[in-house]
């Protein structure tokens, strides 16, 4: 199977710093987005899952591999569709703001 | 490289960024729902590029999961309301780790129990399970508590600490076992069931109030496990997602718990628990100013500057819309409304602006902390929905008090403070505010629904 490598440290300790610099910048006002953002966007170890639930390594990896997919899945699906429909909701007061996507009349 | 592998690479390269830019997104209210699209996009790819992995030889199970999971998560998403928003969190924070925990428990099974795992992979592993079990049931008994299926009250036991210490000990021996001899299946079955066992005792002492610190530190934890899946089974996009997580978590709880001022350590470990006692200031022999819903409008229907300062009350008497009623009349009277957030208002970082935001209330009108503490001093009238310990003016001033030092919302300095809260009891952490007491605050009793539609009205005839 396949060592780790130093280089997988590398990648970590980088996307954890661009994880700190973008996410210190989110706005109080979005930090429930941002949970089931970065919650459905971790559900990204269905990729592990899938290739476990595949892979036929016996009966009992597959089982968990199915359950892993599962869980993951609710996390995708689930998560993106909560995470758009907050952002939906937040609206500016003033006419002038860039169009929302998805437009919809405003007070 | 052969180009089924390079396609699989290229489509976790595409759907890294694009999780960054969905992310990057988010410091810009109005472009992020186009950001998280793209993140949901890079999802897609990044599922795609999986499912050609030469390692896949059957897809029925991976059709059946994905079928059910879609099935499960769809009615998740689309018809959980905003006020449940913090269980709803909380349980997605065990679905991750349940994926992240059963992935890494197949890899050791799978590599003849540990015999063929080297010690790098037994740490990353190691890792994996910890924080994913830990994660599992930590974040299924916050669910428990935010759903009231347990009691939101701290459950303490004597010796708690103790136990909890000891088991998470044993399980960081177990680990170092592991690193020395990975082949050993009963020490690596016995860690997960620690960890556990761990994240149940770690969740069950903290109350509600503390909730804010316990979803993000949880957050973080389901981020790390994704993570070191990564590191198990070399996978560059999980490493790079996982660490976006736990960085998000990270720097949430460290948010949360400055708001509540405890500190980094206690954040780390967990050591939230112990329930404070009551003040030592004691506000007996002080009377409260009650007001009627009448007097109250007349109040609000004159005002200039209103700031309503919601707080964990309103969400439970999902009172939302009736705020956004009133604030429409007192803005008709020519007045401003303006709403100040704090942190850890609520039961999850941001809970108070996902619920004000689902009423219609404009996002510029919700204001943190620090940018409107300076506007209460020319407030007609702060009125105070359900909320207690962040707006207490102990933190301020009374040093023996448990809240002493946390940043709080200074309404005690607008001209008047009409405080709604259904009846005297001191809060979760039965701290007295000496707010209520105060000569220019009058309490509104009653469920904030029910007063403020009383108010509505009253506005409306007058």
């Amino acid at each position: 199977m396949h060592g780790v490598s130093l280089l997988e440290l590398y990648v970590f300790i980088l996307a954890g710093f661009v994880g700190f610099f973008t996410i210190t910048r989110v706005p109080a006002l979005l930090h429930t987005p941002l949970m089931s953002a970065t919650n459905a966007i971790s559900a990204i170890s269905l990729v592990g899952s899938l290739v476990l639930a595949g892979a036929d390594r016996g009966i009992l990896p597959t089982l968990l591999g199915f359950v892993a997919v599962t869980s993951a899945t609710i996390n995708v699906v689930g998560g993106f569709i909560i995470t758009d429909r907050m952002l939906k909701m937040f609206k500016r007061a003033d006419r002038k703001g860039p169009a929302a996507p998805g437009g919809g009349a405003r007070p | 490289m052969n180009p089924r592998d390079l396609f699989i690479e290229a489509a976790y390269v595409v759907a890294s960024i694009l999780f960054i830019l969905g992310l990057r997104s988010l410091t810009l209210p109005d472009r992020a729902r186009r950001g998280m699209q793209l993140a949901a996009l890079g999802m897609l790819v990044a599922i795609v590029g999986t499912v050609v992995n030469h390692q896949i030889v059957r897809y029925e199970w991976i059709l059946a999961g994905l079928a059910l999971g879609t099935v499960i998560g769809y009615p998740l998403g689309v018809y959980v309301p905003m006020t449940a928003m913090p269980q709803r969190i909380a349980i997605s924070h065990m679905f991750g780790a349940v994926a992240a925990t059963l992935v890494g428990v197949a890899e050791f099974y799978s590599l003849g129990q540990g015999a063929q795992v080297e010690r790098a992979q037994m740490a990353a592993l190691g890792f994996e399970v910890l924080f994913g079990a830990l994660t599992i049931t930590g974040s299924f008994m916050a669910f428990g508590k935010l759903q009231e299926l347990l009691p939101s009250r701290p459950v303490t036991f004597p010796g708690q600490n103790l136990v909890s210490m000891a088991m998470f000990v044993a399980a960081v021996v177990l680990f170092a076992w592991l690193l020395v001899e990975p082949a050993n299946p009963r020490a690596f079955y016995a860690m997960v069931a620690l960890a556990l066992l761990f994240g149940i005792s770690l969740v069950l002492p903290i109350g509600g109030a503390d909730m804010p610190v316990v979803i993000s530190l949880l957050n973080s934890y389901a981020g790390l496990a994704s993570s070191a899946t990564g590191f198990a089974i070399g996978n560059n996009v999980l490493i790079i997602a996982g660490a976006l997580d736990g960085a998000s978590g990270f720097i949430l709880s460290i948010i949360m718990s400055r708001a509540m001022n405890r500190s980094f350590r206690n954040v780390l470990f967990g050591a939230f628990g112990a329930a404070p006692k009551a003040s030592a200031r004691s506000t007996q022999g002080l009377a409260v100013h009650a007001i009627t819903p009448e007097d109250a409008a007349i109040q609000l229907a004159y005002a200039r500057l209103v700031i309503v300062v919601p707080g964990y009350g309103m969400a439970v008497a999902q009172a939302q819309h009736q705020v956004r009623e009133l604030a429409s009349l007192i803005e008709k009277n020519g007045g401003t409304v303006l709403y100040a957030i704090h942190p850890v208002a609520g039961r999850m970082p941001g809970h108070m602006n996902v619920l004000l935001a689902e009423a219609d209330v404009p996002y510029d009108k919700l204001k943190e902390m620090e940018e409107i503490n300076d506007e209460f001093k020319n407030a007609d009238v702060a009125l105070v929905i359900g909320a207690n310990d962040v707006v207490n003016p102990a933190a301020r001033s009374d040093e023996s008090s448990p809240i002493y030092g946390m940043p709080i919302l200074n309404v005690d300095q607008a001209k008047q403070v009409i405080v709604m809260k259904r009846s005297m009891n001191p809060g979760f952490a039965g701290i007295e505010n000496e707010l209520f007491y105060g000569q220019n605050t009058a309490m509104l009793f009653g469920d904030a629904k029910n007063s403020l539609t009383k108010l509505v009205q009253e506005v409306k005839q007058g």
